[in-house]
């Protein structure tokens, strides 16, 4: 089993390397190429989610993003913020979607969450073991090697 | 690969290119494009994303947001899209039941193509 570990302060601007860094990895485990857009998207949602959240509450700490290819390849993206883990993560209806009423951030997180969903079969969302925050886990599959 | 945007008229709308990736980095960039193009007077605005490579939930927050200012202008504001990993992010998130999205700029600049923002 390889573990490849990224952690980085929570700018947007690096949410493009955790992107690129995740896929390499993806492609070197085994993961099927056309499940790389995908793994692409999600990955890039998980930390746009992660890293959003510690801009909003005005947290330094580290975003991580751990990759490992046991049996799958299965990647976390485990923010720090203070919120149960669930929250900000309901899908809209579309009749929402462009209702005049929600904000911007709401839509963005709505549509993102819709996103994660879409793409990962293998989804969940908990809390963190140690302190505050949440653990978003992606699963995809490998070939045989 | 970064974020290009490129204006042109075409049958009397305003065609933003976007090309690149378009994602939390970028996506406001592409937001403030738009509220200018708006606040110049554009009423008829097509984005064509033909040349986007990547695109996330940021950038779909963008595209609704110009879509309702548009709205609020009583303006148009249609998508060009071909590519079949975009439209599936449209599909998933619903948005395709949202925004008027052509196969080409001529579909989407033909004066009766183009969808309302209403």
């Amino acid at each position: 089993m390889a573990t490849v570990r990224l952690s980085f302060s929570p700018a947007p601007v690096h949410v493009r390397t955790a992107r690129l860094v995740g896929v390499a990895v993806a492609r070197r485990a085994g993961v099927a190429e056309e499940l790389l857009d995908e793994v692409r998207l999600a990955i890039g949602e998980a930390c746009t989610r992660a890293v959003t959240l510690h801009r909003q509450y005005g947290l330094t700490d580290l975003v991580t993003v751990e990759m490992s290819d046991s049996d799958s390849y299965t990647v976390r993206v485990i923010d720090h913020a203070p919120i149960e883990a669930s929250v900000g993560l309901a899908k809209l209806p579309p009749d929402e979607l462009a209702d005049e009423s929600l904000t911007d951030d709401a839509l963005t997180t709505g549509v993102g969450f819709a996103l994660l969903a879409g793409f990962v079969d293998d989804l969940q969302v908990r809390p963190v073991e140690d302190g505050p925050g949440t653990e978003v886990r992606m699963i995809w599959p490998v070939a045989r090697r | 690969m970064e974020l290009s945007l490129t204006t042109r008229t075409v049958a009397g709308h305003t065609v933003l290119e976007v090309g690149g990736e378009v994602d939390v980095y970028t996506a406001p960039r592409l937001r403030e494009r738009l509220i200018e193009l708006v606040d110049a007077g554009a009423r008829d605005v097509v984005v064509d994303l033909e040349r986007v490579d990547f695109l996330d939930s940021t950038g779909l927050g963008v595209l609704v947001g110009a879509l309702k200012r548009l709205r609020t202008a009583h303006g148009t504001f249609g998508l060009v899209c071909a590519k079949e990993p975009l439209l599936k992010i449209f599909r998933i998130t619903a948005l395709d039941q949202v925004f008027p999205i052509f196969p080409t700029v001529e579909a989407a600049t033909e004066r009766d193509g183009s969808g309302s923002a209403s």
